[in-house]
């Protein structure tokens, strides 16, 4: 059976090139970029050639990006972080509620810990309204955490406004460019952007790498110890050979994003355009033009998710809820809920389509003929 | 009754992490169809440490799959349980009777919602690990005992009709307990030496006492005999069932104390002294919910063998049918501790023909109401 993988906002398969460096990498650069040697300056300058690539993608200077060992730790070193370090101005601290996990969970540490954390509504296309964002901002916020775009419906936040808005206050703006970072073109000045989190493994790198960005005015207490690694930030001898495959992917990715884009935008259309004309009845959960174009999430009207993934994974087509699961089964999704409220049908037939660069216009199509029909069986 | 090829006979196996299911869904492998594994979350559990009895079962089920071979899936049926479920519990034991959770969880999640699902999924057939078989005999479907006596779950899947069984498989139904494991073992299957889960899924190892108690609020009140003497305290009728010596603490002379009775409206617990005391003995019920295996139509009144118990020996007795899905059942000699709430049975040979829930329970014609 020839399967097709819709599922890159999950993690996205590895491209080619950076298989080729990582390989070339892990057998002729085998030192320890802290050590004196040639060995050790072989390996530093592996991390500084990518240090400056990643940089350099985003408007930063090179002293401002942290390795990690992904978005998620990236995401956690930002806001416990600042919290530590920023908690004598105040222990306030506002996100949203369609944040991923890793900082909906760091929150709740947070709080846990004695900070008060906002979590500002969304509308029903995913989207933060900046005057509420303003009317929550209060002179002990320290912290402000809002996605670029988001994981599970693609919904782009307004972080330009939102950076506008907190130039001029004491809170830092963190922004998890997780699920954005590749696509989306970001400029870490332009939009005012304190701390910013990026993962490998979703713009064809590998898996277990990320940095973070961190302004260099910003006072990040460090949440590992032991090295000089990253300017005493991050402690632990550096994965060499992902930072540089991470590196070739975000040249590839620089290099192909408007072609990516337009193909996404377009497969999009497709999508909704054959679903239509197979009469199947469904809901865009976000908007088309808001949004991240890797990213489609799609409500089926009287079917139901677990049904949905399982019947098309046993047709060859992985998709996914783009939400958490427990014991394998699926809860319903804080986004959508945060979206549509907690009684919303959409909660249990919506799935997540998400695009890569292995993506093709016939994977669209046999993925709308072949959920048209699941839909059918379903809704008897 | 078509037998399609068994490569082309997709076959959903219900799978707990246990290793009845696992080797199920083994031995179907083995014999060609196109299995999948799926896991029914029905019950959260997590503790203040995040740690989730279905998690880890889960993970379980995972290693075996993958051991196997075959696709695994989850599926999640926590609202459905409790709505028809634990629901009913809960009301059973405010109502003073001795519910079984495992019977309706068969009637209203296993062979309903879950079997559903598995024709979602295009399955041909929903398989479990219970020790039960069924056969296509005489132009209708049958429901017989596990072959081995001492695991035999007929009891519990009573409620089970034709429709249902066409749907279903039991495929180590025909095996001894030890021979399952045996197979598992040779398998090297994660789950060979899993200890068996006992008592009530949703509450499985902890302190039942306790975990009721965090749903009903339990009311202390008096043990007294049927005389009117005083013989102690008890914390809450529902952490009582009939015929229990377990737990009264009531010491003495003479021989042990048993849970005779309850009084709802005093909150007073009956007790009662020895094993055979008479008081627990009866010799009629009225069961309700009454659910026959087969379609055919019954003689109004007909002999055959009952339980009113798990793992309860076989009891003559005479079925005369009512009207509302209701039976009376005459016992050819008197039987201890009939419990309303529990299941009454029946089974002609092998062959389980149905069951119900025992809901009056008489003695001389005289219904006896301090049974519940």
């Amino acid at each position: 059976m020839e399967r097709i993988y819709l599922d890159h906002a999950a993690t996205s398969p590895m491209h080619p090139k950076v298989i080729e460096r990582m390989l070339e990498v892990m057998r002729s650069v085998p030192g320890n970029p802290s050590s004196i040697h040639s060995f050790g300056r072989e390996a530093r300058r592996e991390l500084d050639l990518a240090r400056e690539v990643m940089a350099k993608s985003i408007g930063a200077k090179v002293n401002e990006i942290i390795f990690t060992s992904g978005g998620t730790e990236a995401d956690n070193m930002a806001l416990f972080g600042v919290a530590e370090n920023y908690q004598q101005f105040g222990k306030h601290v506002i996100t949203t509620a369609v944040e991923h996990h890793a900082v909906l969970h760091a929150c709740q540490k947070l709080e846990q810990l004695g900070f008060e954390v906002t979590y500002l509504p969304v509308d029903e296309t995913g989207r933060i309204s900046v005057s509420d964002l303003e009317a929550a901002l209060r002179d002990d916020t320290i912290l402000v955490s809002v996605m670029y775009g988001n994981n599970e419906v693609g919904t782009l936040q307004p972080i330009k406004e939102i950076g506008e808005l907190l130039k001029n206050h004491q809170a830092k703006f963190h922004t998890d460019a997780v699920q954005a970072y590749g696509i989306e073109n970001m400029d870490v000045d332009e939009c005012f952007i304190d701390l910013l989190s990026v993962s490998a493994h979703k713009i064809n790198g590998p898996k277990g790498t990320g940095f973070l960005y961190v302004r260099s005015d910003v006072k990040l207490a460090p949440r590992l110890f032991g090295g000089e690694q990253e300017r005493k930030r991050r402690a632990g001898t550096e994965n060499v050979a992902s930072i540089a495959g991470f590196h070739e992917a975000v040249v590839i990715a620089n290099k192909e994003r408007d072609e990516k884009r337009e193909k996404f935008i377009n497969f999009k259309k497709m999508m909704v355009q054959r679903l239509q004309e197979l009469s199947v009845e469904f809901a865009i959960n976000g908007s088309l033009e808001n949004s991240l174009p890797h990213i489609l999430n799609l409500s089926f009207p009287g079917t139901n998710v677990e049904a949905m993934l399982v019947n098309l994974d046993l047709g060859g087509i992985a998709v996914s809820s783009g939400s958490a699961c427990t014991a394998g089964s699926i809860e319903p999704s804080h986004v959508l809920v945060a979206m549509f409220g907690k009684e919303s049908e959409r909660l249990t037939n919506s799935i997540r389509l998400s695009f890569g660069f292995s993506t093709t216009a016939e994977e669209i199509i046999k993925t709308a003929e072949e959920t048209a029909k699941v839909v059918s069986r379903l809704k008897k | 009754m078509e037998q399609k090829d068994p490569k082309n006979t997709r076959v959903v196996v219900g799978m707990s992490g246990g290793v009845d299911s696992s080797v199920a869904a083994l031995l179907l492998k083995q014999q060609g169809y196109d299995v999948i594994g799926i896991f029914m979350k029905n019950w959260d559990d997590t503790d203040d440490n995040g740690v989730c009895t279905a998690t880890e079962d889960y993970n379980d089920v995972i290693r075996v799959c993958n051991q196997i071979g075959i696709p695994y899936y989850a599926v999640n049926f926590e609202k459905q349980y409790w709505d028809k479920v634990f629901t009913y519990f809960l009301e059973e034991y405010k109502a003073g009777r001795t519910p079984n959770p495992d019977v309706m969880c068969n009637k209203e999640i296993k062979f309903k919602a879950f079997l559903e699902h598995a024709m979602s999924l295009g399955a041909d057939y929903l398989a479990t690990g219970h020790y039960a078989r069924v056969v296509y005999r005489d132009g209708e479907y049958k429901m017989l005992r596990g072959i081995d006596e001492n695991k035999d779950q007929t009891y519990f899947l009573n409620q089970l009709t034709q429709e249902q069984l066409s749907k279903v498989m039991f495929p180590i139904g025909h095996l001894e307990k030890a021979k399952v494991r045996e197979i598992a073992k040779q398998a090297n299957l994660a789950t060979a030496g899993k200890k068996d889960s006992t008592g009530i899924c949703f509450i499985g190892e902890r302190n039942f006492k306790e975990f009721l108690s965090q749903y009903l609020p339990a009311q202390p009140g008096n043990m007294e005999t049927f005389e009117g003497e005083i013989k102690g305290r008890h914390e809450g009728l529902m952490y009582h069932t009939i015929g229990q010596r377990h737990g009264l603490g009531i010491g003495g002379a003479g021989e042990p104390w048993f849970a005779i009775g309850k009084d709802l409206k005093r909150n007073v617990l009956y007790v009662g002294q020895g094993f055979h005391n008479e008081k627990l003995y009866s010799d009629a019920i009225i069961a309700t919910n009454v659910s026959w295996v087969s379609n055919r139509p019954k003689p109004t009144e007909f002999d055959c063998t009952a339980k009113f118990r798990y793992r309860q020996e076989d009891h003559k007795v005479t079925v005369r049918l009512l009207e509302g899905e209701r039976c009376q059942v005459f016992f050819h000699e008197p039987i201890r501790a009939v419990t309303p709430g529990q299941s009454a049975v029946f089974y002609n040979g092998e062959e389980c023909l149905g069951g119900g829930t025992i809901d009056e329970v008489y003695k001389n014609g005289e219904r006896l109401t301090y049974v519940g």
